[in-house]
């Protein structure tokens, strides 16, 4: 296409990335890259498909998912924040990290049942318990974690209402149970951290399956850091010296943690997290993360300060978690990066001389 | 719980305690003529409502498009020049070279109806021309990802060493769809498909969805299975392209498929699923394929993606420590 008669001299551009679909069943594409990307790693092979329809579906999962996996890491996170605030004497920072909690952890759980196909079947996730299904042991931990904030958030509630809830005789038990289910919401916090980056790394979608050694530290990261960010935007400064030194320590986790992860994911899986709406998302959610860390080494006692960093770094979590979500469904769309990514562990195997366990054999 | 990777037997492994041979398709695509009676058969007996709109997609005879919850069969349909099939007979003349090792001594034949026994099946050999057809189903995987991250038990290993969904049981949390290397099984929707064509009024009223929400795939006709039926999709086959009966029969006989249209000159033959070494540690239906599996919109190096859960279990706890530590040290750190 000729704009002006100053074409000519521009550099020459490399060929565009050619639309597979169509019409013909064994059209190959890509091309290296088109400039506003990295050059990728590996050369390119050639590749087919069939009719650039993907191999692998997409989890039928909605933003609802994505909006658990943030909010589940914030639940998890303010846990350990509530339970160091009741170790160490802290009433305000145990108080709302308690409430916010059981706040975020009871959102989180509408989100995914209202995710399910058949939400009134809710329950049929605890008729089982099943090691080899990651959604199985997480809906257990889920289920343990929320009956220890439960019990936690409303012996505050309780006394933030100035023991008016009508509990009789219960009121007893409630407070002499608040303690140990603090601490026992504490024990399953980590776990709820965690296992969402299995259950996504327990997958075929290509994205997510190759994040699956580092995305539980980048989970847990981004729990820490967030959780804090609350803290930090709900507790005077003088209770949450705990949680920025979190916050911080979870700014430090999340950015290494994912720029390990790329780095040792397959390339052409880890593409996806770098283009497109996953990839601008996962950009910010790194300058908020850092912006919101800085924010809080640099200006954490200042109240303003700390509830804007604290903000900054719960966007920051969320960005995390819509990004990684976003990405694999991405890539399960894209019938290559099911391809190339197996075609090229299948050229290497052989290479190795590993000739044994391939899917396809000449007799 | 049995293994999570390697070759076993499945049937075994979810404690079945009888001997029931694991029954499984062998699906001959060289001689499959795209007539879809196997995904019309399937749809009938199933009871499987229309899957989307009624509409052209523009590759060659397939306007199916892929399996899904609704279509449990789904023949595949590629135009190739005289290039491709170059390259076709080169890729499987290089697998052949491989070497791969044989398993097991041969068995007799499988059986095959008496009145095409003795038909003649070689593939024509058109040298600049080529249509390939296949009937694409659920694999039955010896490690069924789907299987394996389900939740609720709703998906379980029957005695035939198949994969099959209760509905009853399914809460559509859709685990099992991303759980699928090979993209087979899909969460059903309410089903309220637009027709767009003119005759609005016609279709308007579909009848009611049955299982909506609910993950839906192949049962290799579960319910025909315990009556001692052969599935609807392989009793349709006119030209028994699909064939079913036990696993290992069908390996074999797939086995010997490919090595006599390897005599006959036609490398591009190859087989899909037949090893037990393989990422899914073989499957329950074994492909006979001319081309390389991508061209067919298979997987080339599927892998159960619970073969690393021990792993991912074990980064995981090294993550729930390194989070305690860090809560911990934030407490007892920086008191300053
Ligand atoms: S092909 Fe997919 S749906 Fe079928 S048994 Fe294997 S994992 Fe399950
Ligand atoms: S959608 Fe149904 S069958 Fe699939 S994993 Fe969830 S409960 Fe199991
Ligand atoms: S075995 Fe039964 S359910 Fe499976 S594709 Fe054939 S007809 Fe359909």
């Amino acid at each position: 296409m000729t704009l002006s008669e100053f074409d000519s001299f521009r550099p020459s551009e490399p060929a565009r990335r050619r639309r597979e679909g169509g019409k013909r069943g064994t059209g190959r594409r890509r091309d290296n890259g088109d400039g506003s990307r990295e050059m990728p790693m590996v050369p390119e092979p050639e590749f087919s498909s069939y009719y650039g329809r993907p191999v692998v579906k997409p989890a039928p999962w909605g933003d609802d998912v994505a909006i658990y996996l943030f909010l589940g890491g914030v639940a998890a996170g303010s846990a350990l924040l509530a339970a160091g605030g009741q170790l160490t004497g802290r009433p305000v920072l145990r108080r709302n990290a308690r409430l916010g909690a059981l706040t975020a952890v009871s959102a989180g759980a509408v989100a995914l049942v209202k995710d399910l196909g058949r939400p009134e079947r809710f329950l049929h996730m605890l008729r089982t318990f099943k090691v080899t299904s990651p959604m199985s042991v997480g809906s257990w931990i889920l289920s343990a974690f929320s009956a220890g904030a439960g019990v936690a958030a409303v012996a505050e509630i309780d006394r933030m209402s100035g023991n008016r809830l009508p509990l009789g005789p219960l009121r007893n038990v409630l407070q002499a149970v608040e303690g140990p289910a603090g601490i026992e919401a504490a024990v399953f916090a980590g776990p709820l951290a965690a296992y969402t980056a299995v259950l996504l790394g327990d997958t075929a979608t290509p994205t997510w399956n190759a994040a699956h050694e580092e995305l539980p530290f980048v989970f847990v990261s981004s729990a820490c850091l967030a959780s804090a960010g609350l803290a930090m935007v709900t507790t005077p400064v003088r209770e949450t010296g705990p949680a920025r030194n979190l916050a911080v320590l979870g700014v430090l986790g999340d950015v290494v943690a994912m720029k390990v992860m790329e780095r040792r994911m397959d390339p052409v899986a880890a593409e996806p997290l770098h283009q497109g709406k996953a990839g601008a998302m996962l950009k910010w959610s790194e300058r908020l993360a850092v912006a919101g860390g800085l924010g809080t080494l640099l200006g954490g006692r200042h109240r303003i300060v700390a509830a804007v960093s604290g903000l900054a770094l719960l966007s920051a979590s969320a960005l995390t978690r819509f990004g990684v979500f976003e990405a694999g469904l991405e890539s399960a769309r894209d019938p290559r990066y099911t391809i190339e990514p197996q075609k090229n562990r299948l050229a290497a195997r052989r290479a190795a001389g590993v000739t044994g366990d391939a899917i396809t054999t000449g007799s | 719980m049995g293994q999570l990777s390697g070759p076993t037997d499945p049937t075994a492994d979810a404690h079945w305690e009888h001997n029931h041979p694991r029954k499984g398709f062998f699906t001959d695509t060289s001689i499959c003529i795209g007539c879809k009676a196997c995904e019309v058969a399937c749809k009938e007996w199933n009871h499987n409502p229309q899957d989307g709109n009624l509409e052209l997609l523009g590759s060659s005879y397939d306007n199916t498009g892929s399996l899904g919850a609704s279509t449990w069969r789904h023949v595949a349909f590629i135009e190739q020049g005289q290039d491709r099939i170059v390259e076709a007979r080169e890729s499987g003349r290089a697998l052949v070279s491989l070497g791969m090792p044989r398993i097991g001594p041969p068995a007799p034949a499988a059986s095959v109806p008496a009145d095409l026994a003795e038909a003649d099946t070689t593939p024509p050999d058109t040298a600049d021309f080529r249509w390939l057809m296949s009937s694409d189903v659920c694999k039955h995987c010896t490690h069924a990802g789907c299987l394996d991250v389900c939740p609720t038990g709703a998906l379980f290993r029957t005695e035939f060493g198949t994969v099959v969904v209760q509905d009853d049981v399914c809460n559509g949390c859709g685990t099992c769809v991303a759980g699928c290397p090979f993209g087979v099984i899909e969460r059903r929707s309410n089903g309220t498909v637009k027709v767009s064509t003119s005759r609005e009024d016609q279709h308007a009223a579909h009848p009611e969805v049955p299982n909506a929400g609910i993950a839906q795939k192949c049962t290799l006709c579960y319910d025909r299975l315990v009556a001692d039926e052969t599935p609807a999709c392989a009793k349709a086959c006119p030209t028994t392209s699909i064939k079913f009966g036990d696993h290992d029969d069908m390996v074999e006989a797939a086995r010997e498929r490919v090595a006599d249209l390897h005599a006959k000159g036609l490398t591009e033959a190859r087989l899909y699923g037949a090893n037990e070494n393989d990422g899914v540690g073989g499957t329950g239906s074994v492909f006979l394929l001319l081309d390389e599996p991508e061209v067919y919109g298979l997987p080339p190096d599927p892998r159960v993606p619970t073969a690393d859960l021990p792993k991912m279990y074990r980064r995981a706890g090294m993550a729930v420590a390194g989070m305690a530590a860090a809560a911990a040290l934030a407490f007892l750190g920086g008191r300053a």
